[in-house]
């Protein structure tokens, strides 16, 4: 039944990316409307879905990476939805709805095995909501990066298309960086600490050196460094941008670490 | 009944001439009054602004209503002869005369297509003929469709997006940069008029500070009280670049006046906080390098007017796609039109019936002698049973072939098969009385609403309006 659902999620969700890539080129607010109504449809069944394999299953089955996946999905859709309604900003659904569904997509695509999981350590799922609501954080920030910096480059090369027209100003967008940065990060920190005990209580150590603990280590050092500098020295604007893309590379690497570390099971 | 305008607008009359006709706001009540007056006008509304003077009507003849309508405007004014104004006047009528009100009222025929006042007026002006009780149903319907269209050409088509003028394109770019000038800071270097324009519109977008800079002490003082500013050295104001968010150059001198490191230290100083430069003056002021700059936006005066031309093409385009808006929007007013004419032969139709069954039913009645109620009640429903039975098919038919183009011939038809009377040319003025039977007390009630409006004053004179 949940496959189902799951399925008619992503249909939606596709409608959503399909009709707000479409938006990005085309002045017609409706394209953007029926854009917003399709992903809060796929919103809702998703959110029911989610309802479901939490409260129904057992504890530990929200812990698959599947599962993990699923909810970051939700969770940049939730943002999406909350920024439309703030700055009814649709622009952005062209940005942040393509890394929704694609993550969605993922969990249909990824081997799907049973994850071998330590009952003891059963507050997994609090290692694996923290990791990724710091990489939702980082998600966005990601997003006004690239969006600043195709502002940035509209500007300066003095072309005012629909797409500059559509595109929020620079400040903005760097506001969103930062504010999506500083979001993600103490998420990260909880995640990663919480990934290390159970680690302890798993495996007997904090640190096992493996492809994803490496990769989440190496990202929260680069995105201390990030929010030090723009604190420091400046590294915000164009700066910022571009090293906020860099660093959810890393975020990339460390999902693909946990799928090559474990068949889909974060295990630390 | 005919939808007729008359009118002088940009296009056709020069200001002097528009000037003489315009009628000033305390003599509208006057004017209207004496438009009204004329003989075969139905309904009158008065449009008149900077770029036009026009009148909407409701004529029973469309060469007697324009005729009334010139006689009005030559009256308007003593200065104006019928031979100097005729020639200047167009006339339209019908579907023309509907799509010119569309067109007007979507900024389509403005001197600047998409200006956004254009609206507001047309809105004051049905007021003030809904004040006056000039208008009725048609042009009640007919200007609360133009508004309508106006509002859809507006969230369908970018037609009144982008700046046209070059302080306002400067306000506009910098617009993309900063999503709230509120708390900006601009600094303004020379006195140049377009530097002075721009900051104009920029402190009425609510700039915060306003930092100013001349190498004439007495202009700076000047300025600094007309700009509430902040006036600075000029030997200093280099040092103080970093402060501003925006800098507007403007002055008569032959060099750069601003060079690469001047604005490369001024970004350090912000913190890598974007900066917006616009150089206004010819020669130009600011080193083009200083495009190389991170975090720098430099404008010129040719990116300003490319920046605008883009724009004009942008509206140009639109307007293109504004024009088939208004287009679907003719025609859809059109049919009602011509299901109006339909209405009359309607309630003639039914009247005629009603009286035979009435006459029928009395003859009947009599010879049959004292009857029980039940079968009186019988014999009356025999015939109204016989005459809705027969007349349901041709009214369905009126009603759906009015709103075809051929709808005039079953209209002529009906009237010859039925014997009733008056030709087409004499009975298309369907009255207020008429449309209301037809289409029911809604149709007329929602016609006759006008715009809802914020101002507390027009929203009483909109209910005494309604109350018509």
């Amino acid at each position: 039944m949940t496959v189902a659902f799951l399925q008619l999620t992503l249909g939606l969700y596709f409608i959503g990316v399909l009709l707000s890539l479409v938006y990005l080129l085309r002045r017609s607010e409706f394209l953007a409307r029926v854009a917003l109504a399709a992903t809060c449809l796929g919103f809702v069944i998703h959110t029911v879905v989610l309802a479901v394999q939490v409260f129904s299953g057992e504890e530990v089955q929200w812990v698959t990476f599947h599962k993990a996946l699923s909810f970051f999905s939700w969770a940049l859709v939730v943002v999406f939805l909350l920024v439309v309604l703030l700055q009814r900003l649709y622009v952005l659904g062209a940005f942040i709805l393509p890394i929704a569904f694609f993550s969605l997509v993922s969990t249909a695509i990824l081997p799907s095995e049973t994850p071998v999981l330590q009952p003891m350590f059963r507050a997994m799922w609090v290692h694996v909501t923290l990791s990724m609501l710091g990489a939702v954080g980082f998600a966005v920030a990601f997003v006004a990066g690239v969006m600043y910096l195709m502002q940035d480059r509209l500007l300066k090369s003095k072309q005012f298309n629909v797409l500059s027209f559509k595109l929020p100003p620079l400040d903005f967008l760097d506001m969103l960086n930062q504010r999506s940065m500083l979001l993600g990060f103490p998420f990260l920190t909880l995640g990663i600490l919480t990934g290390a005990m159970s680690a302890q209580l798993t495996l007997g150590s904090y640190v096992s050196w493996n492809s994803e603990q490496i990769w989440a280590l190496v990202t929260w050092v680069f995105y201390f460094v990030v929010l030090m500098g723009r604190v420091t020295v400046g590294w915000r604007a164009k700066k910022a941008a571009y090293l906020t893309i860099v660093g959810f590379a890393g975020v990339l690497l460390t999902f693909i670490g946990v799928v090559l570390k474990g068949n889909g099971a974060p295990i630390s | 009944m005919n939808i007729i305008v008359v009118g002088v607008s940009h296009k056709t009359a020069p200001v002097e001439l528009r000037e003489l006709l315009a009628v000033p706001d305390s003599r509208m009540g006057e004017a209207l009054n004496r438009l009204m007056a004329h003989a075969g006008i139905r309904e009158g509304m008065l449009l008149q602004t900077c770029n036009r003077v026009e009148v909407y009507a409701v004529a029973d003849q469309v060469e007697q209503g324009f005729s009334a309508i010139q006689e009005f405007f030559v009256d308007t004014h003593f200065s104006v002869s019928a031979e100097q104004l005729l020639p200047r006047l167009y006339c339209h009528a019908e579907d023309r005369a509907i799509t010119h009100l569309f067109r007007v009222a979507s900024s389509l025929d403005s001197l600047v297509v998409g200006e956004p006042q254009i609206l507001r007026q047309v809105k004051d002006s049905f007021q003030e003929a809904l004040t006056h009780n000039a208008t009725g149903v048609l042009l009640n319907k007919l200007v609360k469709k133009a508004i309508s269209v106006a509002k859809r050409v507006r969230t369908e088509t970018g037609i009144a997006e982008n700046a046209v003028s070059v302080s306002y394109a400067a306000v506009e770019l910098a617009k993309k940069v900063f999503s709230n000038l509120a708390a900006r800071t601009v600094m303004l270097v020379g006195a140049g008029e377009m530097a002075k324009l721009a900051a104009r519109h920029l402190v009425n977008h609510g700039v915060h500070e306003v930092l100013l800079t001349t190498r004439d002490p007495v202009r700076a003082a000047d300025m600094a009280a007309r700009f509430n500013g902040v006036s600075i050295p000029f030997e200093e104001f280099h040092a103080n670049m970093h402060r501003a968010d925006i800098v507007l150059c403007s002055t008569g001198a032959s060099h750069y006046l601003i060079g690469h490191e001047d604005v490369e230290r001024a970004v350090r100083a912000r913190w890598n906080q974007p900066i917006f430069l616009i150089d206004v003056s010819v020669p130009r002021n600011i080193d083009p390098d200083v495009r190389q700059v991170d975090n720098a936006f430099l404008f010129d005066i040719d990116d300003l007017e490319s920046h605008i031309e883009q724009n004009r093409e942008e509206r140009r385009l639109e307007a293109t796609r504004a024009e088939s808006i208004v287009k679907d929007e003719v025609a859809v007013i059109l049919k009602w039109l011509q299901s109006l004419k339909a209405t009359p032969t309607i309630i003639a139709l039914r009247k005629q019936a009603d009286a035979l069954k009435q006459a029928e039913l009395q003859k009947a009645l009599s010879r049959l002698g004292t009857l029980t109620q039940q079968q009186q009640e019988a014999v009356e429903g025999l015939a109204s049973g016989i005459v809705n039975k027969l007349l349901h098919g041709p009214l369905v038919a009126l009603k759906s072939a009015a709103q075809s183009t051929n709808g005039l011939v079953y209209i002529e038809a009906a009237r010859r098969f039925y014997d009733l009377g008056r030709s087409l040319s004499g009975q298309e003025s369907a009255n207020v009385q008429d449309v209301q039977d037809a289409e029911g007390e809604d149709a007329l009630t929602d016609a006759l609403a006008p715009e809802p409006t914020e101002d507390p004053e027009q929203k009483r004179i909109s209910r005494q309006a309604s109350g018509l």
